[in-house]
């Protein structure tokens, strides 16, 4: 996965868990949980998701890791190097 | 679900079975055609055990879903009676969190049946009004009917609001009250009695617990499910059985068992379970109990593969209350007027925080199920629940005698205190029955038939739990903050996922090593 696939990757996650935010126009720098209604539960799906579709183990020291689309990309770029994205699951 | 019955003439009918003539022998072996190995065994079908089993599932895991009782829900239950009467035991209400935990975990179809109720109630010497029970009506009647300052009540749900796990947690819930409201018992009453009633909770808990659910639940309103307990847990099994979920009731977990890696570090195996006919061993790779955090660290686990320190921690996690419950069923063909969906009553005229638990106290709540809650029903039919919380040492060592005799004081009480509301109604009932902390106990196995799991210091040893015996998880109603049934649901998830994660860490070194 490129970086930009890696957005992509989070992105489609994010629509499947909270499917009534609009995620156009995210300020890929600004923490997700101040621009669409995310809550603690929702990053746990998110990590759930991540391990289910991709393998990818993100410990819960790392939770923080996964703020902003930017933070997101940094963290797991390089865990899903090798991996391919898969959308729409 | 409970056991014995007493007409309102008086006469009590007893069953061949229940809390007071144990269980009836099965013949049998409700484990047949069971794998010999399964990736999870979860111990207990409670909303906890059952979400926790359902994403399990979801998510590709082997898993087997055992429960002792006859039906799985655990205290999400409901019971019917002659009359045709339907009963639901823990459906008062619940937060707006519980559509979307069911939307994500189970199904957007189980999501749409939660509706807000249409009326909560409160009637004491103290206070008397309808509220939607939203922080805004709570703020506006703080400000208007007990004559505080505005600033002053925003500022106190603000200071709720930021409220964590990082406060210092020896203010207690009583404290924090006389601190913002010093010496005003009647609002105290208002923000303590709602959250006593739905997690057993008091004046001396740890305030941070009151700040977390007060947040939750006093904010948005409260909700029901349409169509009552029974049509919810059907909807859940579908959804277990289509995601893989082998599920078995009347199957009782009796041990936890144990092995020890090449690290010389202990991690469960599998359980016994007793199976009626036959007593079965079956392994797994992880273990989740939904049982009460003492009883799977004290009693499902053998005591030599703990540290003793968390032996000692474990047995010291205080258990949270019992409850008491009258059902009154309505005769089929009557019908009572709308007077409230949930309706907080008390006649002391003060409050005091531990008088809500008391043998024959003044304060209850009383639930009115309408053909509104179960439009699917044939005929209009009215049931009206009350519930009390009770202690169990009250009515553990009771003669049979003493015993049915406070069942039926506790009815006539009951029906007494309703009739101030409904003054006709003592003719239309024609079903009444009582339960009590024994009727819980067992029915759950939950020691002192504790309805909300165990005190705010249970929380570590079950966050912690598989530090300890690598891949034994617990989750269910603890710490007073994990419990109803938005808690026990989301703790089911959280402890979910570090099962998934230990079995996948495991599963990928299997791999590896193949
Ligand atoms: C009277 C009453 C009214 C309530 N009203 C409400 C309400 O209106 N709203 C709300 O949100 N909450 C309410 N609650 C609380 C809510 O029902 C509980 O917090 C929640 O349902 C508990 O879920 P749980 O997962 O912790 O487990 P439980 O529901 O306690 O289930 C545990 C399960 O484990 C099984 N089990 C235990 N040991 C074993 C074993 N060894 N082998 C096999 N199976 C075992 C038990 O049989 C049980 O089915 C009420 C509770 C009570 C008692």
């Amino acid at each position: 996965m490129t970086r930009d696939e890696v957005t992509l990757a989070i992105k489609d996650i994010i629509e499947t868990i909270a499917p009534d935010e609009e995620l156009v126009g995210l300020n890929p720098d600004e923490r997700l949980r101040d621009q669409i209604e995310l809550d603690s539960m929702d990053f746990l799906d998110i990590v759930m998701e991540l391990r289910k579709r991709y393998g990818v183990q993100v410990p819960e020291e790392d939770y923080k890791e996964l703020a902003s689309l930017t933070s997101c990309a940094d963290y797991l770029g390089p865990k899903l190097e090798d991996v391919e994205l898969k959308v729409g699951c | 679900m409970t056991s014995d019955n007493i007409n309102p003439d008086g006469k009590s009918v007893s069953r061949p079975w229940g809390s007071r003539h144990g269980r009836i022998p099965q013949k049998k072996d409700f484990l047949e055609g069971v794998k010999a190995e399964y990736d999870v065994v979860v111990i207990g079908s409670g909303l906890a055990g059952m979400t926790a089993a359902n994403i399990l599932g979801r998510n590709g895991q082997r898993v087997l879903l055992l429960e002792q009782h006859f039906k799985i829900g655990g205290l999400a239950t409901w019971f019917k009676r002659p009359g045709g009467h339907i009963f639901d035991v823990s459906l008062h209400g619940f937060p707006v969190g519980m559509k979307k935990t069911c939307r994500k975990y189970w199904s957007q179809e189980i999501a749409d049946k939660i509706v807000p109720l249409d009326k909560v109630t409160f009637d004491n010497p103290q206070f008397s009004f309808d509220t939607t029970f939203t922080r805004e009506d709570f703020t506006e009647k703080l400000v208007t009917q007990f004559d505080l300052d505005r600033e002053m009540v925003e500022g106190f749900f603000a200071h709720l609001r930021k409220m964590d796990f990082f406060d210092d947690s020896n203010l207690t819930t009583g404290e924090l009250f006389e601190e913002f409201f010093p010496g005003r018992n009647d609002v105290h009453r208002l923000l303590m009695e709602p959250i006593s009633y739905a997690n057993g909770s008091n004046l001396d808990e740890p305030a941070i617990t009151y700040g977390i659910v007060f947040s939750n639940f006093m904010s948005k309103g409260v909700y029901t499910f349409v169509g009552g307990t029974d049509v919810l847990i059907s909807a859940m099994r579908a959804e277990l059985l289509k995601n893989g979920v082998d599920i078995r009731t009347r199957v009782q977990v009796e041990k936890i068992q144990v092995e020890y890696g090449s690290d010389g570090k202990p991690h469960v195996a599998g359980v016994v379970a007793n199976a009626g006919a036959a007593t079965h061993t079956i392994r797994s790779s992880a273990v989740l109990s939904n049982a009460n955090l003492k009883t799977t660290i004290l009693k499902l686990v053998d005591e030599e593969h703990f540290r003793p320190e968390f032996v000692a921690e474990a047995k010291a996690v205080r258990l949270n209350n019992s409850s008491c419950q009258v059902y009154m069923g309505i005769r089929a063909g009557e019908s009572i007027p709308f007077l409230t969906d949930l309706l907080f009553t008390s006649t002391r005229t003060k409050f005091q925080s531990h008088s809500l638990s008391d043998l024959h106290g003044e304060s209850r709540t009383f639930s009115f199920y309408y053909p509104k809650g179960r439009p699917e029903m044939k005929e209009e039919r009215y049931t009206i629940v009350a519930s009390t919380n009770a202690r169990y040492a009250d009515w553990a060592d009771m003669t049979d005698e003493e015993y049915e005799s406070n069942k039926r004081q506790l009815c006539e009480e009951t029906l007494s205190h309703l009739e101030t509301y409904l003054p006709e109604v003592r003719s239309k009932v024609d079903y009444i029955e009582a339960s009590t902390p024994r009727s819980f106990e067992f029915y759950t196995q939950h020691q002192g038939g504790s309805s909300f799991g165990t005190k705010f210091e249970g929380l570590a040893p079950s966050m912690n739990l598989h530090l300890e015996l690598g891949g034994l998880f617990h989750a269910g109603s603890v710490g007073i903050i994990m419990s109803g049934w938005l808690g026990a649901a989301n703790y089911g998830v959280i402890q979910a996922n570090k099962v998934d994660s230990y079995l996948f860490q495991l599963q990928q070194t299997q791999n590896a090593t193949s």
